[in-house]
């Protein structure tokens, strides 16, 4: 699984990517996340406010920073 | 007696938290705040409290506002006006969407990608960092309603004919391709409760007092610093009324600064104080703000060098411009 982080490096961007990883931890599940800063690669996802997450392709949260639990959540709907 | 008067006093300018660290500084620590350590310490808290009341009232406020128009309906509402209308429509919302550029960059590229014209999505770029609802009600708390009135419109008038300047000029051909062609997606968007806007509100609090807490006590300790160490004569020297260059050389050294509003009130509200005149503080407090080398650093990566410097000249020359004129008609306000 990939998760990509998507942010031009805000703090909320870092705070998300570390509750994905928690998330992740806690379900013993593995994936990579990526961190996605440029802008031009932020665009091509259509985002208009960050930081917004990205599961295997798919656009699931935008402008908000998740709880390790609302993570957790969307981790179930993809499984 | 005058209500509005009296509110304005107590509420916006805090009449009474300025009475409480007076008897604060002059009781319990035997400091008479007509000197300068009791002034600077006087100034230092008292600004301090203030500016942290209000940066916590106001940015719930925004941000419960801000909840009723996400980045989607922002475009949509765009998309349909045409001509000045549009203009004008964009530079009041870049007044009560974002603080700072990495968040209006991607929403320039979704407009722009979504089809709305040049001159509208820059009269956006321009007035999203220049003016915005924070600074409106500061300028009034600390100075006064009439010269925050004055300041949005020169700022919406600025951003108007910024947009529709770069626009006449043809220069979308600077504006790196990718940008058009961004993908634009319809997000579902279900209308969030009362209870969910309140709690964005209060994150946004939180989440902005933890990034410009620092930027605050710098700005209000070069404020005391200006408030009673450094020489009236060195100040009003280099940047007093009578020297044409105050308004060029304040907006010069604040271009590269990067702070918040925040933090440079306190500065400007202490140059004010000092004899600094209104216009050269403003162009201070708004060149700090509006540009800076992180900001243009971040465009740089969507629009190429030639419109680069267009927008920061159009906005540097507003700058300026708006600081002669608060100077030339300063007693029209203060």
């Amino acid at each position: 699984m990939i998760i990509k982080v998507l942010g031009s490096g805000c703090r909320k961007c870092i705070e998300l990517a570390d509750n994905t990883r928690k998330a992740l931890d806690a379900r013993g599940q593995q994936a990579d996340i990526v961190k996605v800063t440029d802008f031009a690669d932020i665009a091509a996802h259509g985002v208009m406010s960050t930081p917004a997450l990205v599961i295997d392709g798919k656009l699931v949260s935008v402008g908000k920073v998740l709880t390790v639990q609302d993570v957790a959540d969307l981790l179930d709907k993809v499984d | 007696m005058n209500v509005f008067g009296w509110l304005d006093d107590q509420l916006l300018r805090m009449r009474w938290l300025s009475e409480l660290v007076r008897q604060l500084v002059e009781q319990g620590m035997g400091l008479p705040v007509s000197g300068p350590i009791g002034g600077s310490v006087h100034f230092f808290i008292y600004d301090t409290v203030k500016i942290f009341i209000l940066l916590a009232v106001l940015i719930f406020a925004i941000s419960y506002v801000q909840s009723h128009f996400p980045p989607e309906r922002t475009r949509r509402i765009l998309g349909r006006f045409t001509g000045v209308r549009g203009n004008v429509l964009a530079a009041l919302l870049g007044t009560v969407t974002p603080f700072c550029s990495c968040s209006s960059i991607p929403l320039f590229i979704g407009f722009t990608s979504a089809g709305l014209p040049i001159c509208v999505t820059f009269s956006f770029l321009i007035s999203s960092p220049l003016v915005d609802l924070a600074s409106v009600i500061l300028l009034a708390s600390i100075f006064n309603w009439p010269i925050a009135i004055a300041y949005v419109t020169v700022g919406v008038v600025l951003a108007v004919i910024g947009g529709t300047l770069i626009s006449r000029a043809g220069m979308e051909r600077h504006i790196e391709p990718f940008v058009f062609n961004s993908p634009v997606i319809q997000l579902d968007e279900s209308e969030p409760r009362i209870r969910e806007r309140l709690l964005f509100a209060r994150d946004q609090v939180i989440d902005i007092v933890r990034r410009v807490w620092l930027y605050i006590l710098i700005g209000v300790g070069i404020g005391a610093a200006i408030h009673n160490w450094i020489p009236g004569s060195l100040i009003n020297g280099m940047l007093g009324q009578d020297k044409p260059w105050s308004v060029p050389l304040a907006t010069l050294i604040g271009v590269p600064m990067y702070a918040d509003i925040f933090g440079t009130l306190p500065i400007a509200e202490a140059l004010v104080a000092r004899g600094v005149g209104l216009g050269t503080a403003l162009a201070f407090m708004m060149s700090v703000t509006a540009l800076s080398l992180p900001s243009i650093i971040m465009l740089k990566r969507v629009i190429r060098v030639p419109l680069l410097a267009v927008f920061v000249g159009i906005v540097a020359s507003g700058i300026m411009l708006i600081g002669f004129l608060f100077n030339a008609f300063a007693g029209a306000f203060v």
